[in-house]
């Protein structure tokens, strides 16, 4: 399993941990590039048929991470993405998914170390797991060659 | 107000200052001339790695302001320029300004640094401190603004000898010419700005500094350049002499400052501390094993965040501080490496040696011959120390008319100082030429939007090198290439900078060339740069909205060193995600607001009226409200501002002009009891007078102080002879006679503050206790006077009175919050129990007066909080939108924050602040309409099962359930309330709602194409 590389896709809120990220750039604390971030105004966004979506569509793991508790730019809404994300999470467990392919953090924009230490160890855990069995796995050239004909990306023929 | 008044500003300085003034001005309804001396503009924040306390990357949070300005309608650029003449008075002036030649064509330079390439001749380069060479013809740095080259004229070899004329054979564009002429042109504004800054202390010559011909030994300026990122190691921190591995650091406190020995600088810089403890931080974080030591005088951290650095720094970073003011720094003898430090260890009481790889010189703040004599020249006068003369009640205003002044020039300051200031130049020279304004500005008029509803996307993307930050570890044309590749992609190329403004104007080229209906920057970060390439949509007929940028900056080269390959890859699926989103966008409508033209100030202080006069001035309505009975809040209760002006008489006149400006309405005993509606259109429901009612506002300024706290400590409440400082200052109003019996007073400083209950330092305390203490020495000369500090934190000019307080035989001795003064009552006897620092042993006083430096404490009002849905930081002050550059501003649209309120401060600061807050409520009312955004939430009512959840989920109200029409019961959204954070629509069951811009498809898109 060494050289499995997972494929980690990472929910950041915009105005904390997505802030963190960019500090982390700032600041050069390195991390392996195993996570694929999609930014989001708010942690809050998050629904838990996005975290299935990721899964089913072939990510390793899945990595949200929000403001601190009583940071949130939106006032309450990293409390509802945590309670959303509980729920999952012990959805997921009892179908069989191993609970470290999952990660839940709060992460504020002057946190630049913390979100590469956090970064290391969501990927050092996944990696650990080794690939995501528990769905279906689209292989990934299938994907990109039928990009354009997929569910996702089908709407964009529409316009 | 007379109608003659030239609309326009001068500005003189492109540093942030000078930015931050020119932006305000420009954006309400003033024409500015900004006049740089270098060739482009940025200053000295431009030169910094990161800023204090947050550790924000300088250029990373300057770069989109420096865009703003270079890209602004109304804002005329003039660099490598200087003042010659200023004729004509306040609302017309004429001012010569003559302008060196830059022998390098601005319209058709592209910036593509062939020239720099080619160019032979190397010249030290001062933007890097002088660490590296740069060539004759150059940019100052790759995020400058104009990113257009010039030519050093002093050491261009074509120039001087006649020779060579290589960029001209380079040169793509044919955009140099070497016959450019110096010019003399005259400018016709109604008034001045004048933000020159400062120039740090030069040690060169001193030999106690070691600092010349030993490149171990650096100034702070030259160190904050080897630590950054862009500087001349690329952020890899080494010893300069020989590049080895760095162990030991020292920082040397107060070089060219609070010294009259060395050089002639009694000021004290403010600045210096905190820098020193943000670069020991940084490079601890560069190197955990890099031994930090700062040796100090005083640890003055006095600013909002100051202290918890500064905590930090020693226990969770293990940076030593010493306080030692160091004589001499010595080279190793026989060659070897290293510098030699003798200092007191004040624990042992012994002489202690050590060695260190590095010493910093933190070098002071001062005032150049070349900015003195333009004062001269302009009539302004200066202090002792060489800064701009300025009044506690009017901080901004030089001794001539219709010239102001903002920043270091005023006094040493930092940054968030520095930009309150700017608001406050602004504004005030706004209030000067109200009748002047929109005279002379043209209206931004974007090309009409091109519907592209029903179009194919025809994606345009664009990846960045930035210089090497990005293509150093990322294939870049790889990335392009593959882009080119994608579904929809019409075009894909690579830049060196994205963000420059050629770039801009190529994309803008492109979109019309190719057709392009929807953009792709992959580049450094949406935060900082969403705006710029928005606007460049905007520009080019394109909704705004059709654009999404992908980070393979901060995401990508910058923390994927090690894996240049899977980074690569990385930001190939980063870009097929956002081609993917993108390809899904539609154009998206703003809805425009109307901004209601009354302004509510809430507090009636000093800082709240301040404020209420400054928008009055310029012909806004305001209403003042007040809780107590009388306006002037804690400013009723002071005697003197520090530097000797009555604060009655100064509060009197304030007082007055509130009560006869017929623009003010002033509310006593007034309580806010509701707040509805948003910027622009506020309904503040007001009880006063027995009843209540509703105002209609379009900005509102929060100014409700902070109070004295009441100590727990040292006996106080226990006996008349122990008071607060604000009680003494009553007395010393009165003037009470007794005060004159006193033999001896005593001051007891940080009561409260610097706590670990209370961490941050009350800012201040120090000068009114000093300021205090000499009132009593000139009441009577013989009293014997003390003042029990744990470190001074006389900043900046205030400095001068610590020094005179030393002299007139006030004595000042040290405690540390481990051995705090002990206070007892004994026989009717008052008797403060301190041990002597000098002297290592208890000294016992016995006084008639004890005064407690009692902290500045907030409101804490949470109800005011959530009434405007503004934040609070930890210890209860309002936190305002951004600790550097918005120090006035909310996060939420139409608030804006002045004095205590904000954090401890003196007067002078606290009117700077009010200013600056009018000035960006300024900005907002005088566009009398604005946009809001576009990315809200929508509902779709047929699939809306009505259960109330969003309504119960949203913090702002936006959702609401339909009371009439077909879809009566249905839930709807109030795009005006809506913020945009989604919560509502990840918690509909129905999926009825979705968010602009986060559609649920376009989310699954990127999912899909990770």
């Amino acid at each position: 399993m060494s050289d499995f590389e997972p494929k980690i896709i990472t929910f950041l809120c915009n105005w904390c941990s997505y802030g963190a990220a960019d500090l982390a750039g700032v600041s050069r604390f390195q991390y392996p590039p195993n996570m694929r971030v999609i930014r989001v105004p708010c942690s809050g966004r998050i629904s838990p048929k996005l975290i299935l979506a990721a899964l089913r569509k072939g990510a390793d793991g899945v990595w949200v991470s929000g403001c601190h508790p009583g940071d949130c730019h939106y006032l309450t809404g990293n409390y509802y993405a945590r309670r959303k994300f509980a729920l999952l999470k012990n959805l997921l467990e009892h179908t069989g998914v191993e609970p470290g392919r999952l990660h839940f953090s709060w992460i504020s924009s002057a946190e630049g170390v913390k979100f590469a230490d956090v970064a290391n160890s969501v990927i050092a855990e996944i990696k650990a797991l080794g690939p995501a069995q528990n769905y279906a796995r689209e292989p990934f050239e299938e994907i990109t060659a039928g990009f354009g004909m997929q569910d996702g990306c089908a709407c964009a023929g529409r316009h | 107000m007379s109608k003659q008044t030239t609309g326009a500003v001068l500005i003189a300085g492109g540093g942030i200052g000078g930015i931050q003034a020119a932006l305000d001005l420009a954006n309400s309804g003033y024409y500015v001339y900004m006049i740089e001396k270098n060739a482009s503009i940025g200053g000295v924040m431009s030169q910094l790695d990161k800023t204090f306390p947050t550790n924000d990357c300088s250029m990373c949070i300057m770069s989109p302001k420096l865009v703003e300005v270079g890209r602004h309608i109304n804002i005329r650029l003039i660099t490598l320029a200087e003042i010659k003449e200023v004729r004509g008075e306040l609302g017309n002036f004429e001012v010569d300004v003559f302008r060196k030649a830059r022998y390098v064509d601005m319209d058709k330079c592209i910036a593509c640094g062939a020239c720099t390439e080619k160019c032979p001749k190397k010249v030290v380069d001062a933007y890097n401190q002088g660490l590296v060479k740069r060539k004759a013809v150059y940019v100052q740095y790759p995020q400058a603004v104009p990113l257009k080259y010039v030519i050093d004229a002093e050491h261009c070899i074509k120039l001087t000898k006649g020779k060579c004329g290589n960029c001209e054979k380079t040169c793509p564009a044919g955009a140099i010419n070497y016959d450019d002429q110096d010019q003399n042109v005259t400018l016709k504004v109604g008034a001045v700005i004048l933000a020159p800054g400062f120039s740090p202390y030069n040690p060169a010559g001193k030999l106690i500094y070691s600092y010349d011909n030993n490149p171990d030994v650096v100034t702070s300026l030259e160190y904050e350049r080897l630590l950054s990122a862009s500087g001349p190691n690329q952020g890899h921190l080494v010893r300069p002499s020989d590049h080895a591995e760095p162990k030991r650091i020292a920082w040397l406190q107060c070089v060219g400052s609070r010294d009259t020995n060395t050089c002639d600088n009694a000021h004290c810089s403010s600045v210096c501390c905190m820098y020193a403890i943000k670069q020991a931080i940084i490079t601890k974080e560069h190197d955990p094993g890099v031994d930090c030591t700062i040796f100090y005088m005083d640890m003055r951290t006095h600013g909002k965040g100051f202290e918890n650095c500064y905590n930090e720094a020693r226990e969770k970073y293990g940076i030593r501080f010493v306080r030692c003011k160091v004589h001499s720094v010595f080279p190793m003898a026989g060659g070897e490496k290293g510098q030699v430090l003798d200092y007191m260890d004040e624990h042992t009481g012994k002489w202690t040696r050590t060695t260190f790889d590095i010493v910093v010189l933190s070098v002071g703040m001062e005032i150049g011959p070349q900015v003195r004599e333009l004062a001269q020249k302009l009539g302004v006068g200066l202090t002792d120390s060489g800064f701009c003369r300025t009044a506690a009640f009017d901080p901004v205003s030089t001794s001539r008319p219709g010239i102001y002044v903002c920043g270091a020039f005023q006094g040493p300051k930092d940054i968030p100082q520095t930009v309150v200031e700017a608001g406050a130049a602004a504004m005030r020279a706004g209030i000067a030429l109200a009748g002047g304004r929109h005279t002379l500005t043209r209206a931004m008029s974007p090309p009409p939007e091109r519907n592209i509803y029903g179009e194919r996307p025809r994606i345009g993307v664009f990846v960045c090198h930035c210089g090497i930050n990005i293509s150093g570890v990322i294939d870049v044309p790889a990335v392009r290439d593959y882009a080119a590749g994608l579904p929809f992609v019409e075009y894909a190329a690579d830049n060196m900078y994205s963000c420059s403004q050629d770039t801009q104007d190529n994309i803008t080229k492109l979109i019309h060339e190719k057709n392009l209906n929807r953009i792709v920057v992959a580049a450094c970060t949406p935060r900082t740069h969403d705006p710029l390439f928005q606007e460049t949509l905007l520009n080019a007929g394109l909704n705004k909205y059709l654009f999404e940028m992908v980070n393979i900056r901060n995401h990508g080269s910058w923390v994927h060193k090690e894996y240049p390959q899977a980074a690569t890859e990385k930001a190939k699926d980063l870009v097929r995600m956002a081609v993917a989103k993108v390809a899904q966008f539609q154009a998206l409508e703003e809805a425009r607001l109307e901004i209601d033209q009354n302004a509510l100030v809430i507090g009636g202080g000093l800082s709240g009226m301040a404020a209420a006069l400054a928008l009055a001035d310029q012909g806004y309505p305001v209403q003042l409200l007040e809780r107590e009975a009388h306006l002037g809040g804690q400013a009723n209760r002071l005697y003197k501002i520090a530097g000797g002006e009555s604060v009655q008489d100064g509060l009197d006149s304030m007082r007055i002009a509130v009560a006869n400006h017929p623009n003010i309405r002033t509310l006593l005993n007034a309580q806010l009891t509701h707040v509805d509606g948003f910027v622009g259109n506020f309904d503040s429901t007001v009880a006063h007078d027995g009843g209540t009612e509703t105002i209609r506002h379009g900005v509102a300024v929060i100014a409700t102080g902070a109070r004295e706290s009441r100590p727990t400590e040292y006996g106080y409440g226990g006996d008349a002879r122990i008071v607060t400082a604000l009680e003494l200052d009553e007395r010393m109003r009165q003037p009470d006679p007794a005060l004159q019996q006193v033999n001896t007073a005593v001051f007891i400083q940080c009561v409260g503050s610097r706590e670990p209950q209370r961490p941050y330092c009350s800012r201040i305390c120090c000068t009114h206790s000093v300021s205090a203490a000499l009132h009593l020495k000139e009441l009577n000369p013989a009293m014997n006077v003390f003042v029990l500090y744990r470190d001074i934190r006389t900043y900046g000019e205030r400095e001068k009175l610590y020094k005179t307080a030393r002299e007139k035989g006030v004595i000042f001795i040290r405690f540390g919050l481990d051995d705090k003064p002990r206070v007892q009552v004994k026989d009717g006897r008052l008797e403060v129990e301190v041990r002597d620092h000098v002297l290592q042993r208890p000294v016992f006083l016995e006084a008639d007066l004890l005064t407690l430096a009692a902290a500045v404490v907030p409101y804490k009002d949470e109800q005011l909080a959530r009434f405007f849905k503004v934040p609070m930081n930890a210890d209860g002050f309002f936190a305002e939108a951004h600790v550097k550059l918005a120090p006035s501003n909310f996060a939420t649209d139409g608030v804006f924050l002045c004095g205590l309120a904000h954090y401890p401060k003196p007067m002078d600061e606290s009117i700077a602040q009010a200013q600056a807050a009018a000035s960006g409520a300024t900005r907002l009312l005088s566009q009398k309409t604005i946009r809001t955004s576009g990315t809200v939430a929508y509902s779709s009512p047929m699939d809306c099962s009505s259960c109330g959840v969003c309504t119960a989920v949203c913090p702002y109200n936006a959702p609401f359930m339909r009371t009439d029409g077909p879809f009566k019961g249905k839930a709807d959204i109030n795009p005006v309330l809506c913020k945009g954070c989604g919560a509502c629509v990840a918690s509909c069951r129905s999926g009825a709602l979705c968010l602009k811009g986060f559609e649920e498809s376009q989310l699954m898109a990127m999912i899909e194409c990770a």
